[in-house]
């Protein structure tokens, strides 16, 4: 068995009622193409999907879960931040 | 029998039979993603014999099901090609110790490229039903075709043992493709009658598809043989046994059970 691990990509799948790609998880090939490939098998074959994108993992920059409290936790008591203060006229729909 | 019939057997059992080869994968692929996509490859084949061998045995009329027809019939009964028969550890003198990826993925290769050209004919057949089944596979195949022309690529310009594999699955299967083109009376009654294709006539495209891939791959055509397999007259390898075998085996056990 090869020692060496094949690098890792991130999938992103778009189903056919959706606008936008989303991460659905992850899986190990040796490069684009056959990243896409797997991605179709492993991710896409109870007709999740139309469409496949896949980003190597390493090319992802997060944000540091220490940073939590100062990054996300302030926004907890800004209710006002929300629009749901406003009356909507009659005529808006699909809000 | 009836050539027709014969015919869609064929097709069916050579499907079945890639089936329940490449299903031995299962649990045992070189990576998780390749498990996957190999067991999916399988269950397409699995799903072309049910269609091919249903609508053989409703042509046969003798109340035989895909089911009986999988499971009921022995070996001389099978007429799958003998290409799909052949172990997926090759078939040199002691190599059943383990089975080869490169072997699988060219036997692959080789059978889908011919595929590729048979569902295309056959979509003109006069049998609409097959016609239906054909237009069907044609997709499949396609990704098929796909899946194992990239692994044969990668295998011939990657690593020397992994080259020297193909090659030699190259080699090894080649000589088995001559089946695929030979004629037959089978072969040319359902030619003339519109229903089938002659597999001559599926020769050119195969070679095209075969000769970009491996000069891609940078691997070594061998020389044209007249070896000539006959698993689709009934007369198999002695690996078709053992194939039936297991795949048999419950459905003998206990018949009619369902699940």
């Amino acid at each position: 068995m090869n020692e060496i691990e094949w690098p890792l990509w991130e999938v992103f799948i778009r189903s056919k009622q959706g606008l936008d790609h989303r991460h659905v998880g992850s899986l190990h090939a040796t490069d684009a193409r056959q990243a896409v490939q797997m991605a179709r098998d492993v991710y896409t074959r109870r007709m999740e999907g139309v469409s496949i994108w896949v980003v190597p993992s390493n090319l992802i920059s997060a944000s540091d879960p220490d940073d939590k409290a100062e990054m996300f936790d302030p926004m907890a008591d800004k209710v006002y931040r929300h629009p749901t203060f406003y009356k909507l006229p009659r005529e808006v729909e699909h809000m | 029998m009836n050539p027709h019939i014969d015919y869609l057997l064929r097709l069916g059992d050579s499907s079945l039979v890639m089936g329940q080869r490449l299903s031995e994968w299962t649990g045992h692929g070189p990576v998780l993603e390749e498990d996957i996509a190999m067991t999916n490859i399988a269950l397409d084949f699995v799903g072309q014999a049910r269609m091919l061998l249903t609508h053989a045995g409703k042509l046969e009329g003798a109340g035989r099901d895909e089911d009986a027809l999988a499971y009921f019939r022995d070996t001389r009964a099978y007429r799958n090609f003998t290409l799909c028969e052949l172990p997926n550890s090759g078939i040199e003198k002691g190599s059943g110790d383990g089975a080869c990826y490169a072997f699988t993925v060219m036997r692959n290769l080789l059978y889908c490229a011919w595929q590729a050209q048979l569902w295309a004919a056959l979509a003109e057949s006069k049998d609409t039903e097959l016609a239906a089944i054909a237009a069907k596979s044609a997709k499949e195949t396609a990704y098929h075709l796909r899946h194992a022309s990239d692994w044969v690529v990668r295998f011939g310009d990657g690593t020397e043992q992994s080259r020297a594999r193909a090659q030699r699955a190259l080699e090894q299967l080649l000589p088995y493709t001559n089946e695929l083109f030979s004629s037959d009376p089978v072969e040319e009654a359902v030619a003339i009658a519109g229903i089938g294709v002659r597999g001559a006539d599926l020769k050119a495209g195969f070679d095209h598809l075969i000769g970009a891939v491996q000069e891609e791959a940078g691997l070594a055509l061998p020389a044209a043989c007249g070896f000539q397999s006959t698993g689709k007259n009934g007369m198999h390898s002695e690996h078709l046994d053992f194939l039936l075998t297991e795949m048999q085996s419950l459905a003998r056990a206990h018949p009619g059970a369902q699940w």
